[in-house]
């Protein structure tokens, strides 16, 4: 069995990425574009454990980057939930074309 | 020394009244605003009495003559070294005799308004504003700075202004308001030209080093000053003939007079105020200001001022012959007055005997002060009685009004130069001044001092005379209670007396006092055509019969002409309505429609055709804005990556 070297670990994050903002610009469903969202966040934080891992092995900075992503991504998905249950309250939908009047 | 912050307190109290009236005064103050604005000016006018006695009588004499003290000069705003704005307080002769003056007549007015405005429903309103007057007046007299001199000179106009136009609802009030406010705006353009024009070529705002700048031959600023020239007339001489459209506006001189007459729309005392102590009375002030650059760099701006003095008195005096309103005779009568002191100016000399004219202008504006705001006063009290301003209304008066007829009687010797009232002392001054000087303008002043007496008796035979009174079976309220009276009284006193004051012992050109000589033999002229004006008036009015009716017949076109005051008013709107309109107002118009708004339309147009060409980015699609962001940042991370290597 091989080593899984940087590289591996980028490309997953890229595709880990595109997936994210795949799904985040093609569905209709807020909490899929949500889940979405966290896709994109999770590739960062693999892309930082890589860069820890394979150029800076001594310091572990990248590390605490990924611990408060976490952090505030959980904060982010508490306010995104409070934001879509309301939005069904007044809409009766969490269809987001149907929340095209919000830009008024 | 004097003391800076007393004096400051002269001016300071009349405009805390105009603060705490105006803000406090319809709603807490209605009753007592009439008296909180009485004692702060009875405040104001002891300690201004206080000042003239300490300048005149203790520290203001030194080395045989009386000097310039600026007890307080504060920068307020600093244009580059040496100009700047100052706000502070010049004590010389005539600021602290316009002190007395102003806080005096000031006073009487206040007190006088008691009576006669009781029951108006702005009464508050009215102390105020009178507070403001008074107020603006003062600062100008103290100015130790031409364009402090400037600022106060627009708020007497702005307060003139207001109360002339106090009785809002009428009309006319409110054109005689804008009439004096644009009359006397357009004068004061010409003033702030030559404010500039003067403190360009002096280098300095501060009246004392621009004065000694401007005067003192061979300084670099007098050089500049007489090398400059516009129209073959040096610099220095255009600033201060332009000053003096400014002084000529203020008080009424030929042709800008206009606004005088018509000012009569304000309340009765207002006018006595107008007319004595302040607004007219700045014109004069301030060429006696800066008469020493008048008379020694430029003579023939000094000779234009006499000039123009002389025509107004004898103009005004004619036209005051033939007015049946009493306050526009009376009107009339203070322009032809206030032509008297300017030409006083205008005849005089700088320094010593020479300077005559310049004390007796200013012996003049004090004695003046004191008889014309009696006749205002006085005619008050008649036109209260009778509730009209025509003589014809009148007649008869002097039994039912007798201390309004005592004082009314002194005044009118007093204007018309009979001794040894107030006003024959002053007149003889600027006569022997004009006849030193300038024989033309001694003949118009004779004459002009003949009609005056004879307006002045026609007026006073006119109210007090002519037919018996009779009651009109309304209810008989006297003369006004005692508040009323006292003014009278007071003021016909300085009416008798102030003419024993040796005025030139105080007041002269260069500060050294002038002795006053009395020549017998040169007062016997004017007298005896001041007495002949009052028997011709004795005559005519005396008791009512047709001969005043025949000379104006016999005078027919000449009586109409001056009737209608020589069609000045109908020349102006004529210049103004058919000339001004239509050569500069209506391309003003059309361009300002087509042109100026054109562009204003283009903007906005221009703008609404762009934005609503964008706006469809805003869609509300959050995808869509996340594509943008996206799109934004691939485009981003590329030239930062391939770009800026």
């Amino acid at each position: 069995m091989m080593e899984p070297g940087l590289y591996h670990i980028l490309f997953i994050s890229a595709a880990l990425f595109f997936i994210g903002v795949y799904g985040f610009l093609t569905r209709r469903n807020l909490v899929t574009m949500l889940m979405g969202i966290e896709l994109i966040l999770n590739s960062v934080n693999l892309n930082f454990i890589a860069f820890n891992k394979y150029v800076w092995p001594a310091k572990m900075t990248g590390l605490f980057f990924v611990l408060f992503i976490i952090a505030i991504a959980a904060a982010e998905a508490a306010v995104a939930i409070a934001i879509i249950i309301n939005l069904y309250r007044s809409h009766h939908s969490i269809d987001v074309t149907n929340d095209e009047d919000l830009k008024y | 020394m004097p003391n800076a912050l007393t004096i400051s307190l002269i001016p300071l109290l009349p405009f805390a009244g105009f603060i705490l009236l105006g803000l406090f005064g319809r709603k807490y103050l209605k009753k007592s605003s009439g008296i909180i604005g009485t004692v702060l000016l009875l405040a104001s006018t002891i300690i201004a009495l206080y000042t003239a006695y300490e300048y005149f009588f203790v520290y203001g004499k030194v080395g045989g003559g009386f000097q310039k003290f600026i007890p307080l000069q504060l920068t307020w705003l600093e244009f580059s070294q040496g100009v700047s704005i100052d706000m502070g307080i010049l004590i010389d002769p005539i600021s602290v005799m316009m002190l007395v003056v102003v806080t005096f007549v000031s006073l009487m007015v206040h007190i006088y308004s008691l009576g006669y405005m009781k029951g108006e429903e702005r009464f508050p309103v009215y102390y105020s504003f009178l507070g403001l007057f008074t107020f603006s007046m003062l600062g100008l007299v103290l100015a130790c700075n031409i364009f402090q001199i400037y600022i106060f000179w627009e708020l007497v106009g702005v307060s003139s202004f207001l109360l002339i136009g106090y009785y809002y609802e009428k009309p006319s009030a409110v054109a005689a308001c804008k009439k004096a406010f644009i009359v006397t705006r357009f004068a004061d353009l010409g003033f702030l030209i030559g404010i500039l024009i003067l403190s360009f070529c002096s280098g300095t705002l501060d009246f004392t080093t621009l004065i000694q700048r401007l005067t003192t031959v061979g300084t670099s600023e007098f050089k500049t000053a007489v090398s400059y020239s516009f129209m073959g007339v040096s610099a220095v001489t255009w600033g201060a003939a332009l000053v003096f459209v400014g002084g000529a506006g203020k008080s009424a001189m030929f042709p800008l007079h206009i606004w005088l007459p018509d000012a009569m729309e304000g309340p009765t005392p207002v006018s006595a105020l107008i007319h004595a102590a302040t607004m007219v009375v700045a014109g004069v002030f301030l060429v006696a200001r800066l008469f020493p650059v008048l008379a020694l760099t430029t003579p023939h701006v000094l000779e234009i001022v006499g000039w123009v003095g002389a025509i107004s008195a004898v103009f005004a005096a004619l036209i005051a012959c033939t007015q049946t309103d009493i306050k526009r005779v009376l009107a009339y009568s203070t322009m032809s007055q206030i032509g008297y002191m300017m030409f006083a100016l205008g005849v005089s000399k700088y320094g010593g005997e020479n300077g005559l004219g310049y004390t007796a202008s200013m012996f003049h504006l004090f004695t003046h002060a004191m008889f014309k705001a009696l006749l205002f006063l006085g005619a008050g009290g008649v036109i209260h009685f009778v509730h009209s301003n025509e003589i014809k209304d009148m007649g008869g008066l002097r039994k039912v009004l007798p201390i309004t007829h005592i004082t009314f009687l002194i005044a009118c010797l007093a204007i018309s130069g009979v001794p040894p009232f107030a006003g024959f002392f002053s007149k003889e001054e600027i006569l022997l001044a004009a006849y030193q000087n300038n024989i033309g303008i001694y003949w118009i002043a004779l004459i002009t001092s003949g009609l005056t007496a004879f307006y002045m008796f026609r007026l006073y035979f006119n109210i007090f005379w002519s037919k018996p009174y009779e009651s009109h079976g309304e209810h008989h309220h006297g003369e006004g209670g005692f508040v009323m009276m006292l003014p009278l009284v007071l003021l016909a006193i300085g009416a008798a007396a102030a003419g024993f004051i040796p005025f030139g012992e105080y007041v002269s050109s260069d500060g050294i006092p002038l002795e006053s000589h009395f020549h017998l033999q040169f007062s016997i002229v004017p007298v005896v055509l001041a007495l002949t004006g009052v028997f011709t008036a004795m005559w005519m009015y005396k008791t009512q019969n047709d001969k005043p009716a025949k000379l104006a017949t016999a005078l027919n076109g000449f009586y109409t002409a001056a009737y209608h005051k020589f069609y000045i008013d109908e020349m102006y709107i004529f210049v103004t309505k058919k000339i001004l309109f239509n050569l500069i107002g209506r391309p003003a118009a059309w361009f300002d429609r087509n042109v100026v708004d054109g562009l204003v339309n283009l903007a906005g147009s221009t703008t609404q055709a762009a934005s609503e060409n964008i706006k469809k980015f805003q869609s509300g699609k959050v995808q869509q804005y996340a594509i943008y962001f996206l799109a934004g940042i691939i485009v981003l991370a590329t030239l930062f990556i391939y770009a800026w290597k």
